[in-house]
């Protein structure tokens, strides 16, 4: 139901045309009001307080929806950032995340590659232990320079932002801020493989739609497997749940699994595509665009393999197939 | 998105197999036999009589049979569990397993009575073990080319042909074996039936065939004029194609897509926390984990499938290729882990585990159907075909 609203809210506002105004500097006040004015801020707040009631797995499809449009606003963080902030209200407008915040020496704090650090107007980081919110007005921006990217790095003066009341420990924030990647990335390659399925069947060559020729075929199959195998990775991690949030682990496998599909199901959506893919025009690159920048964001594949990793090497008494079991348990 | 994938929707284990995890558990730790690495890692091609016999007595071989002909019904979750908990420790399953996986259900579903009562009880009591008679020498991947050809007569049905690649069909009892009927090779699908092959009938001669392991654990079957009764056919005349392709999907989906090398990455964490190596390939036990983790959902979204009746070969082909993909990533990185210190002794149960592995990977993609076969179908499912 959650699903289906934002689906034809977004398939109206979230246009293409519309997310590359946006990604070029144009204002995004026009879908930001449309979203806000939805309600979908307030989605994993229960009803009596007025919010959605929404579940985890429900968010998840709600995300997946927002990769799938390119979303060009961090709406899945805002709504996260509420469930996760429930003391004290929180600031109107588009919150993300940067719960890797680094204190420099001279006491300023440092956030490389926020994800949405161009159209969100606050943060929640996490600086050690030390749950904060910080205006991105008061920051100092650095673009990547990244064409079309709206992840920018944030530089803030010691004394910046407001302390918040939560008690969390970084990595649960660092978990959930992967598992929504881990949605978004999820999202964006079930359209990037409708797209590479739709030009298959539609661009002829040698007298057959190029889908007719085996190794294309193979190509496809194998791209389908790993969409499937990102997207159920990404759901299952919703499915489990450790105070609160979808547990640490659980968010590592999907963020790792849908990372590591990323760059596979981009690379063959662009080798079926041929030349045309890779156009300004096309609407392709807005979506492998992002394949490429979320596999980063929060911890590509090589972090969260590392932690992953690292319980197994805690875990000396376990069989390897337990661990596996007990990750989505 | 493509309706295939919309169609692997995620599942849950039910809490009553959730439960019977710790019976399955309890039941390995005391009647496992020790063994070695090297010999774990056969698990599933591993053929233990004895170890199959303890596991009947215990109710667990012909689990999802029914009560009535000796058979534990359990469903297809429990099922997974069991076979997920024995493969994860290498037992040697190879004995029932076929039986268990395939033949019994194909009796339970295809055969007559008489048919159900003679032969599920013995499986269920591993009394007799069955094998697979599809492949033949010139019908591999064109499964539906096969020639092996029964001819009804008025003494029964007369039998001539050959078959190959039978896994363990020197050691069974019964060969479900496809052959054709009527029609000619070209007709493909149409005249294809299927037959219980007693193995000890006059005229059936079967030679084991040594693999690049040492080991021998397939064969090839000759079939000279063997005179199968009459109720020697299972299911109908004419149907074993369709027969055939709802036996595949329980051979494409199971825990033994994921787990044939899975044994090998314990014993290569042994091996690594004895050398102080283990912080230095973290990064790849946590990809291995996050794939593992992975799979297993896609396996249990399939089980639940089954579950529910349904004849899922496309989503099970998907699971498969990927899965046995995992598998023989496995023993390409451990041996690549083995030789990364040159002049470093070796554990040579760890060195003899990753080369049996590393020997039998190729096999992964190809028993069950291959990579290309499994990719065709996928397309097909994706419409592409
Ligand atoms: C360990 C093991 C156990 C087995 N156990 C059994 C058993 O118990 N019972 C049984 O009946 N069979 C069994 N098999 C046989 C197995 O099913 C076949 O090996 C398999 O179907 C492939 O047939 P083939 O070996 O004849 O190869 P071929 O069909 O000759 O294929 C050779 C290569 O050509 C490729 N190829 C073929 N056709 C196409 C096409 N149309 N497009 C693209 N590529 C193509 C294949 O993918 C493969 O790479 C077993 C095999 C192995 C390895």
């Amino acid at each position: 139901m959650f699903a289906e609203a934002i689906a034809s809210l977004l398939q109206d506002r979230c246009t293409p045309q519309a997310v590359r105004a946006i990604e070029q500097g144009g204002s995004p006040a026009a879908l930001s009001a449309a979203l806000e004015e939805s309600g979908f801020h307030e989605l994993l707040a229960p009803e009596d307080a007025g919010g959605g009631g929404a579940s985890w797995p429900d968010f998840h499809r709600v995300i997946e929806l927002c990769g799938a449009h390119a979303l060009p606003l961090p709406l899945a963080q805002t709504m996260a950032a509420r469930a996760v902030v429930r003391a004290q209200p929180l600031p109107n407008g588009w919150i993300t995340f940067a719960p890797w915040l680094v204190r420099e020496a001279d006491g300023s704090l440092r956030a490389g590659q926020v994800p949405f650090g161009r159209t969100a107007s606050h943060v929640v980081g996490m600086a050690g232990d030390v749950a904060l919110l910080l205006p991105v007005a008061d920051a100092r921006m650095e673009a990547n320079g990244v064409y079309g990217s709206l992840a920018a790095s944030l530089r803030w003066e010691p004394d910046a932002g407001t302390a918040l009341d939560v008690t969390l420990p970084a990595a649960r924030l660092q978990g959930l801020a992967a598992a929504i990647h881990a949605s978004l990335l999820s999202g964006a390659m079930k359209k990037v493989f409708d797209l590479a399925m739709g030009y298959a069947n539609e661009r002829a060559q040698f007298g057959k739609p190029i889908g007719k020729f085996q190794a294309i075929q193979h190509q496809l199959s194998v791209m389908a497997e790993h969409v499937a195998a990102a997207a159920i990775a990404a759901e299952a991690a919703y499915h489990t749940e450790d105070q609160g949030l979808p547990a640490y682990a659980a968010c590592a496998v999907a963020k790792a699994r849908t990372s590591e599909a990323a760059q596979l199901v981009a690379s063959t959506a662009h080798a079926v595509h041929g030349a045309i893919g890779v156009t300004e025009e096309y609407d392709l690159q807005l979506y492998t665009r992002r394949l490429h920048e979320w596999r980063m964001a929060d911890g590509s594949e090589t972090y969260w393999h590392r932690a992953l990793g690292a319980l197994c090497v805690q875990r000396s008494d376990a069989l390897f197939v337990d661990l596996a079991r007990e990750v989505f348990a | 998105m493509a309706e295939l994938l919309d169609r692997l929707q995620r599942a849950e284990l039910p809490a009553a197999a959730q439960a019977f995890r710790a019976e399955v558990k309890d039941f390995i730790a005391r009647e496992m036999p020790p063994l070695g690495a090297d010999v774990r890692a056969r698990s599933w091609m591993g053929f233990d009589a004895a170890f199959s016999r303890k596991l009947a007595a215990r109710g667990w071989v012909g689990v999802t049979l029914p009560k009535a002909y000796g058979g534990a019904e359990l469903d297809a979750f429990r099922r997974f569990v069991l076979v997920e908990e024995l493969l994860a420790v290498g037992a040697p399953v190879a004995a029932h397993w076929i039986a268990d996986r395939q033949s019994g259900p194909l009796i339970n579903k295809f055969g007559s009575e008489a048919q159900k009562q003679s032969y599920l009880p013995r499986i269920c009591r591993a009394e007799v073990f069955f094998c697979i008679g599809m492949s033949e020498p010139n019908s591999g991947s064109d499964l539906a080319s096969i020639g092996t050809r029964a001819v009804r007569t008025e003494r029964g049905w007369v039998l001539n042909g050959r078959k190959i690649w039978t896994t363990n069909a020197d050691k069974c009892d019964y060969s479900i074996a496809l052959v054709r009927t009527s029609g000619l090779p070209a007709d493909r699908q149409a005249g294809l039936s299927q037959f219980i092959v007693d193995l000890r009938l006059p005229g059936v001669t079967v030679r084991p065939i040594v693999d690049l392991s040492g080991d021998a654990h397939f064969s090839e079957m000759f079939f000279d004029d063997v005179l199968l009764a009459g109720d020697a056919l299972i299911g109908q005349e004419g149907q074993g194609w369709q027969q055939v392709n709802a036996e595949l999907a329980f051979e494409r989906s199971g825990p033994e897509r994921l787990y044939s090398s899975v044994v090998l990455v314990d014993a290569w964490i042994r091996w690594m926390r004895r050398n102080g190596q283990i912080e230095q390939h973290a990064e790849t036990l946590g990809r291995l984990l996050a794939h593992l983790a992975t799979l297993r959902q896609m396996s249990i979204a399939v089980t639940a499938k089954l579950a529910a009746g349904e004849s899922p070969l496309v989503e099970a082909a998907l699971v498969k290729e990927l899965g046995t993909t995992y598998e023989q990533e496995i023993p390409s990185i451990v041996e690549a882990a083995l030789g990364a210190s040159p002049g470093q002794p070796a554990d040579p149960e760890l060195l003899r585990a990753a080369a049996y592995l590393s020997h039998m990977a190729p096999t992964f993609s190809l028993r069950g159907g291959t990579r290309e076969i499994l990719r065709g179908m996928i397309a097909r499912g994706l419409g592409l075909r």
